[in-house]
């Protein structure tokens, strides 16, 4: 391995001596790590920015050579991690986790030359760019669909983790259910995981057990669907992937990550020399936010009113946050056509007026 | 045929021998595993033991990182093995471990802005404490109403970690973290961190507490009264009796240490490698422990091997991982395989292989 090593850097050497240095090193193809929460098979969250590493392959064939690390707990095991794949002479890193930001910031300090993109955070540096997807916005589809097709009103929702991003898409898919239906109520379970089959299938039959018959989930795995399609009558949404394998009961439609296009931009970019730390939050206009394809168990009428808000969305003609909107103890938050600015949608800590329950302190 | 005969005493040679003679055929079974999967099994095999400690690329980061993965582990198995050796089985280090995270941060942040030399010393002594209280709840159960410890002590690693998560997302959390769940980052506010004692060696506080644990475990069991008690009670708790064995006080010593040390690991561990209290702080540890302890055959040095070796496959494994293309499952296969070989080999310690005869027998 050393004597190869050795080797190689005297050819390198010896082409430079030629003149032949630039063509050599643009033949070095740029190395891509991805550092991933979860297994790869989750089929949702993970498994979405694996399928974008096997696009980013696909697009630069010999030009990149991805690796990833999965299952990376998020603290003290991370920070190795990301060293590690430091170490070994990679060019750009995503990690792909919130709990990721303060190992990634920490790791970026030490390799000025290697670039970073930590997913879902806030913290940015020289070398290191955020990025996130405007989950929200395909919530509110959601939402308008949930509070039309409801009969017993009672939609439940799967938490993972009280945070801003989690109680975001909560808040924008009550709204919508509510202006659709009235009469529609939330219950919240909060499940304390991205992934675990047997906890996410344990609060969707308790959902359904006091009546949900709209399972809306904000973890990763299909556990939720197979119980919705074990007691019949309940619809569900597909998360981070289309889990169509579900459509078209209980799985109406989806949220779908697609990443690839982002990270093929950016790894263009390392390679042209471009790279600058950035801050992207996009959502359904330019395609980091997809909808599933909204199945036929869904009546016309409800389709075609997810369909436009989805194109108004998109079109840039209507914000998901636009008031008049209060918060739950009545407080107003904003007027009405006011739309939410980004800082307080990044940072959100409050349930909207009408949803029961307390977010867990 | 093969027939095995106990051995009158367990066999010294043995002892010594199995450990090295379950790591290579770990090796060879682990070899055809990889090599099933298409991986070339000397490159699996060598990137897990050898490129940890002498690849060029990582070694000068692994290493170190060895003393900080093995150091929580050999702490709280040191103090699990006294308890396990007199026969008092504490499951619940893991909830020792992280309380004493929990109350040494609180203290810490409490005093925060403040800084002054004595505020880190104070929270190592709340670390301590406050994971020998929360031992203290099974010990106490235990001696005045005879509950079985190990049901309790597990039982409260769940109790610990709902406080945990309550902890970082109510009164530990960030005030200036955007909403997002976790406490200040200790490692990044000097009277409170655990730093590098030395540049590249990796060893923190924690690392001297481990050995000073394996010393201390070592005179105690071999050269004082309260280590024979220990041994006594283990081996036939009625002789212990007769012998003026307190054994009550026995149970309160055995898990309040356990409880302390434990703590003690969780403090170290928030304020160095993982840097601040979040929902996901508790990794395993204390459970991991377990095996430490175990394998150590509950012998001080024994576990300080232990702890290491397991340490330098998870680190190993991690590289396998990215490196290779490893999936991670493959990886915790095949740990599992070496910790089963280890034990089973245990068969040769105390039973002689006989090959008898048929006729004869």
């Amino acid at each position: 391995m050393k004597r190869r090593t050795l080797l190689t850097a005297a050819a390198a050497a010896s082409a430079l001596t030629l003149g032949l240095g630039a063509p050599a090193f643009a033949e070095d193809p740029t190395k891509v790590g991805f550092i991933y929460v979860g297994p790869v098979g989750d089929g949702g969250w993970t498994y979405e920015h694996d399928q974008a590493r096997l696009k980013v392959e696909a697009h630069f064939g010999d030009k990149v050579e991805t690796m990833f690390q999965e299952s990376v707990p998020e603290g003290a095991d991370a920070e190795r991690a990301i060293t590690q794949m430091a170490l070994s002479g990679a060019d750009i890193i995503f990690t792909t986790s919130f709990g990721y930001m303060d190992p990634t910031i920490n790791v970026a300090a030490k390799f000025p030359n290697v670039k970073f993109e930590h997913a879902t955070g806030y913290k940015t540096a020289d070398n290191v760019g955020v990025y996130s997807a405007r989950f929200y916005e395909g919530r509110a589809v959601q939402g308008t669909i949930a509070g039309m097709m409801t009969k017993t009103n009672k939609v439940g929702y799967i938490g993972s983790f009280p945070i801003p991003e989690v109680i975001r898409g909560i808040n924008a898919a009550y709204l919508h259910a509510k202006k659709v239906n009235p009469d529609v109520e939330f219950s919240v379970v909060w499940a304390y995981t991205w992934f675990d089959p047997a906890k996410e299938a344990d609060a969707a039959q308790a959902l359904i057990d006091q009546g949900a018959d709209v399972i809306l989930q904000h973890t990763d795995s299909t556990a939720p669907h197979a119980a919705a399609q074990k007691a019949g009558n309940v619809i569900t949404f597909g998360q981070a992937s289309d889990m169509s394998e579900y459509a078209p009961m209980p799985r109406v439609s989806s949220i779908i990550d697609n990443w690839a296009p982002y990270y093929i931009e950016r790894i263009q970019a390392v390679m042209d020399g471009t790279w600058e730390s950035d801050n992207t939050w996009d959502g359904i206009g330019p395609g980091m936010v997809g909808i599933g394809e909204i199945s036929d168990a869904v009546p016309e009428d409800v389709k075609a009113a997810a369909l436009e808000i989805k194109d108004k969305i998109a079109s840039g003609e209507y914000h998901p946050f636009t008031g008049p909107i209060n918060k739950q103890d009545g407080t107003p938050w904003l007027a009405e056509g006011e739309v939410a600015d980004d800082g307080t949608l990044a940072g959100m800590n409050f349930y909207v007026e009408g949803l029961t329950g307390e977010i867990p302190q | 045929m093969i027939t095995f005969v106990k051995r009158p005493q367990p066999s010294k040679f043995w002892t010594i021998a199995t450990p090295v003679l379950a790591v290579i055929l770990t090796m060879i079974l682990g070899g055809l595993l990889f090599a099933a999967m298409g991986k070339d099994p000397v490159v699996a095999i060598r990137t897990i033991f050898w490129d940890p400690l002498f690849n060029d690329q990582f070694a000068a980061y692994s290493r170190p990182q060895l003393l900080v993965k093995a150091a929580p582990l050999i702490l709280i198995a040191i103090g699990l093995s006294l308890g396990f050796k007199a026969g008092i089985w504490n499951i619940g280090a893991e909830g020792q471990y992280i309380i004493g995270a929990l109350t040494g941060a609180s203290v810490g942040l409490a005093l925060y802005p403040l800084d002054a030399w004595w505020i880190f010393p104070l929270m190592v002594i709340a670390g301590a404490l406050g994971g020998f209280l929360w031992a203290m709840i099974p010990a106490i159960l235990k001696t005045r109403f005879n509950t079985n410890e190990i049901l309790v002590s597990l039982m409260l690693v769940y109790v610990a970690e709902q406080i945990l998560a309550s902890a970082a997302l109510g009164f530990l959390r960030n005030p200036e973290g955007n909403g997002f769940p976790g406490s200040r980052n200790l490692s990044q506010i000097p009277a409170m961190s655990n730093p590098e004692l030395i540049s590249g060696t990796g060893a923190h506080w924690g690392v001297v507490a481990a050995f000073a644990a394996v010393v201390a475990a070592y005179v105690l069991i071999n050269k004082h009264m309260l280590g024979f008690q220990i041994r006594l009670t283990g081996e036939s708790p009625r002789a212990a009796r007769f012998a003026g064995v307190k054994d009550r006080l026995l149970v309160v010593f055995c898990l309040g240490t356990a409880g302390a040390l434990a703590g003690l690991a969780g403090l170290f561990e928030v304020t160095g490698p993982a840097g601040q209290i979040s929902i996901d702080f508790g990794a395993g540890y204390g459970f991991t422990a377990i095996i430490v302890a175990f394998l150590g055959r509950l012998h001080p040095v024994g576990i300080l091997l232990a702890g290491l070796l397991l340490a330098l496959t998870f680190i190993g494994g991690e590289l396998a991982q990215f490196m290779l293309g490893l999936p991670s499952a493959a990886i915790q296969v095949f740990q599992g395989m070496l910790l089963m070989i280890l034990l089973a080999m245990d068969i040769l310690v105390n039973y002689r292989v006989m090959i008898v005869n048929k006729e004869a027998a």
